[in-house]
């Protein structure tokens, strides 16, 4: 089997009342696409955030490259070479859209501590930036306002930040929302491109796309794991239409 | 050290914690319910003491002089409500210190204009204007201690009014939850009017009862606000119990920091050093405790829940 | 063009014999390092310090007090003026920067409150009555500071620095850092930046900045007092920077200069001037706020239409 690049253990967070994510255990490993999926209010957003290190779970463990990160913020993860895209496009909207990227590409080394050279005149930034942008099919666009992108092509902006961080593993938070066929179909082509590079961990509603990419689903209700496995035998497993998919045409 | 001295010192403590307390409360729950930053506070600390006086001397009585000052300093309150804040509450924080700052400037010269520049003391009636003995021999103004009193009732009766009743229901949800009153139902222009000029009422009570002892003058709100916002960031802002709180133990170590550290620095240190560094060190000493309390809670002690 | 004015100021001072107007040139330039330095936190970093001109008094004591001790060395006092305020927000912005929104405007504007206060209460440097400055600074091998117009030219100089220097910050690695956190800072932390830094070395880079203005402001007025600290200083600051518009380098200039000659005339037009101040202050941020800065992009823009 490839080797583990993510791997989750027991881990739980709740609000107040609520358990969001009940004693989880997931890995992702190398060159997959572990989807998960599962119905509203299942949990998914809140696994990328306890995944992402911006919630930190009350039970569990989060190992990432061999490396226990349960206690890291998300900046010192996104160092490690985890990636996030959010659900709800959080981009730099004031910014062009090629800073969104140049941005993620000072990130990677030792940070952004230099105070006098004019950032955007390095071509050790520009380059890579528009590397990532050409990825996702936004170069053209590079020096737009990023606030008068398209809903599509925040999306795609989102993709290329991500990518631009220089990851090791990528988690997608519904990458697909909002999006038309056309849009989803593209999304599709690209993300099972960047899988040659990188493992994914992909949350997302849209079922053609999930079932397109994913090498393995795992099923979320009410914060626990109902079932795992390839996509196949997810598609024929009674306990998952029964809780989940329901009347669902797959 | 002196224990009558001590006790004295702790009575001026909580009267400085009480009318902390009066400016605070409203600010907190203009904070809290509205989201409103409101340099302005200490205006209507001012004006609530100009008006007090005027009337003092108008009608020669100061209790009828507060009975008709607080209502006029809660209608000047509902004026700059309409006015100006109302237009604001969708606006940025910046916006918010922007436009009261700029309310200040105005009050400020308002007040200069219609009272001229010189302060107005407030008469006493002599029943008040006197010394009470308490026990042990103990001799404290009068004054002070019904100033002290007040403060306590009016605490008391805003715990009563937050806790048992509809509208104080309606105004601490509103402070955790300000989507919910909306979504209840209520006609929030008037909850914000209201809990605007309640407070303005509040902060012009402080200023009435300091102001014969201080006198009312110009800007005379300007320095106290500031104490009354570390009160409220101590306390956690929306919070009227953190508020209470706060304001009495912010009042009681600012007191006592003046009356007592340099005695106790003497101890430690050459006379000489500790009588330059008390006075400096004292005057520091609130907002050393504000800094202490955010660095482990950043949200003060008690933040209201679900913000 | 009106820095060329400001540089030719004292030509024509000395032609008119007015030196009235290089004071308050001279004034309004220190005035404009600090809004420039304040514009550097809250423009460009969405921070709304309400205790900036603590800095002003800190830099201006740090030319006082070694004066007090006969000390005159320029060198020393700047260098101590820049170090002193640096320090006290690195301090302080270790305490403010944990904190949001409203917290954050009033905790800032709490510490400015103590460092007024301290000063208030040290007798030794004047207290309440303030310092006054016998000797301005001697810079070693350059000369002094003492006549009108050299100590004119040397804060523009200084003024001309200053926008230099904060201009290659901001459009340095770090200074896109500053601007994506205040675009959003959960991305950024989300690719990887430990936010909390990097505002904090902003907040001390302003703080040093402003020290260094209160330095000029100890040397112009040769006289210092807590005053120039007092929060509603404060309020001033941020009123130049929103006039002319915050994240806008020349803005905050242009907006310290409406504030010094809005000043200048209204008061000598009533003694309530101040009410005049506060109405259009409030009228400013109901009704224009984007300050002179966007107002002058929106005029443009119209007459570039209407031209073209």
């Amino acid at each position: 089997m490839a080797p583990v690049v993510l791997s989750v253990r027991e881990i739980s967070r709740s609000f107040g009342g609520l358990v969001a994510v009940d004693g989880l255990s997931l890995d992702v490993t190398e060159g997959e696409i572990h989807a998960v999926i599962g119905p509203n209010g299942a949990g998914k957003t809140t696994l990328i955030s306890l995944l992402s290190g911006e919630l930190q779970p009350e039970r569990g463990e989060v190992t990432f490259s061999g490396r226990n990160v349960t206690a890291l913020p998300a900046h010192a993860r996104a160092r490690l070479g985890m990636a996030r895209s959010f659900q709800i496009t959080s981009l730099m909207l004031d910014m062009s859209v090629l800073d969104n990227v140049m941005l993620a590409v000072q990130a990677r080394d030792s940070g952004a501590w230099r105070f006098w050279a004019d950032a955007r005149r390095q071509a050790d930034l520009v380059e890579p930036a528009f590397a990532a942008l050409d990825r996702v099919g936004l170069a053209a666009r590079a020096a737009e306002q990023a606030r008068i992108l398209s809903h599509g092509e925040h999306r795609q902006l989102e993709i290329a930040v991500a990518l631009a961080t220089g990851p090791t593993l990528l988690l997608l938070d519904e990458p697909m929302a909002g999006m038309g066929a056309e849009e989803t179909r593209r999304m599709i082509s690209l993300l099972s491109s960047l899988n040659r590079e990188m493992p994914m961990l992909l949350v997302e509603h849209d079922m053609d796309a999930v079932f397109t990419l994913a090498s393995r689903i795992t099923v979320l209700v009410n914060g626990r794991a109902v079932a795992s496995g390839p996509p196949e035998q997810i598609r024929n497993d009674e306990a998952v239409r029964r809780a989940y998919l329901g009347e669902e045409e797959l | 050290m002196d224990w009558s001295l001590l006790v004295i010192q702790l009575l001026n403590g909580l009267q400085l914690g009480v009318l902390l307390f009066l400016l605070a409360s409203g600010l907190t729950l203009i904070f809290g319910i509205m989201d409103f930053v409101n340099l302005a506070h200490g205006s209507l600390y001012m004006v609530g003491a100009y008006f007090c006086a005027t009337l003092t001397h108008l009608t020669g009585s100061f209790v009828l002089a507060i009975a008709l000052a607080l209502p006029a300093t809660a209608l000047v309150g509902l004026a700059v409500e309409v006015i100006v804040v109302r237009h604001l509450y969708t606006r940025d924080h910046l916006d918010h210190v922007l436009a009261t700052f700029g309310l200040i400037l105005c009050f400020d010269a308002a007040v200069h204009y219609l009272w001229g520049p010189e302060g107005m003391a407030i008469p006493l009636p002599a029943v008040l204007d006197s010394q009470t003995e308490l026990l042990g021999g103990i001799v404290f103004p009068t004054f002070r201690l019904l100033i002290i009193a007040t403060g306590l009732v009016i605490a008391a009766g805003l715990w009563l009014v937050m806790t048992r009743t509809r509208i104080g229901m309606l105004v601490r949800a509103g402070a955790s939850n300000r989507r919910m009153v909306a979504a209840l139902g209520i006609n929030i222009e008037i909850l914000f009017a209201l809990v605007f000029a309640v407070g303005a009422a509040l902060a012009g009570l402080a200023g009435m009862l300091i102001s014969p002892i201080t006198e009312a003058s110009i800007g005379m709100g300007n320095e106290i606000i500031i104490i009354a916002f570390v009160v409220i960031i101590i306390g956690g802002i929306g919070s009227i119990k953190g508020a209470f709180i706060a304001a009495l133990a912010v009042g009681l170590i600012d007191t006592m920091g003046r009356a007592f550290l340099d005695t106790l620095m003497k101890l430690v240190m050459s006379n000489q050093n500790a009588e330059t560094a008390a006075p400096a060190l004292s005057a520091m000493m609130i907002y050393i405790l504000m800094a202490g309390i955010l660095a482990f809670r950043p949200q003060g002690l008690f933040p209201p829940r679900g913000r | 063009m009106a820095l060329l004015l400001l540089a030719l100021l004292p030509v024509w001072v000395a032609w008119a014999n007015t030196p009235f107007h290089l004071d308050l040139a001279s004034r309004l330039m220190i005035l404009a390092i600090a809004a420039v330095s304040l514009n550097l936190i809250l423009g460009h970093g969405g921070m709304i310090s309400f205790g900036h001109a603590a800095y002003l008094g800190i830099g201006a004591y740090c030319v006082g007090i070694p004066a007090y001790y006969g000390i005159h060395d320029g060198y020393l006092q700047f260098l101590l003026a820049i170090a002193c305020s640096a320090a006290f927000a690195l301090v302080t912005g270790l305490i403010c920067l944990r904190t949001r929104g409203v917290y954050f405007i009033m905790i800032t504007m709490a510490f400015s409150q103590m460092v007024f206060f301290a000063f208030v209460s040290i007798e030794e440097y004047g207290g309440d009555d303030g310092l006054v400055i016998d000797m301005r600074s001697r810079f070693a091998g350059l000369g002094n500071i003492e006549n009108a117009t050299t100590l004119y030219y040397f804060i523009f100089a200084s003024l001309l620095a200053s926008l230099y220097l904060v201009h290659r910050i901001m459009r340095s690695r770090f200074g896109m850092v500053i601007e994506g956190i205040r675009g959003n800072e959960r991305r950024m932390q989300a690719i990887g930046y430990n936010t909390f830094r990097y505002r904090l070395a902003c907040y001390v880079i302003a703080g040093a900045l402003c020290g260094y203005a209160g330095a000029l402001l100890g040397n112009f007025t040769n006289f210092i007092s807590p005053e120039m600290m007092d929060w509603t200083a404060s309020g001033e600051l941020i009123f130049m920077v929103v006039l002319g518009g915050t994240g806008s380098l020349t803005g905050s200039v242009l907006g310290a200069a409406a504030f010094v000659l809005l000043e200048e005339w209204l008061s000598a037009v009533t003694i309530y001037w101040h009410f005049l101040f506060g109405a259009l202050l409030i009228t400013v941020v109901l009704f224009a706020r984007n300050g002179m800065a966007g107002m002058i992009d929106r005029l443009g823009r119209r007459a570039w239409r209407r031209s073209s």
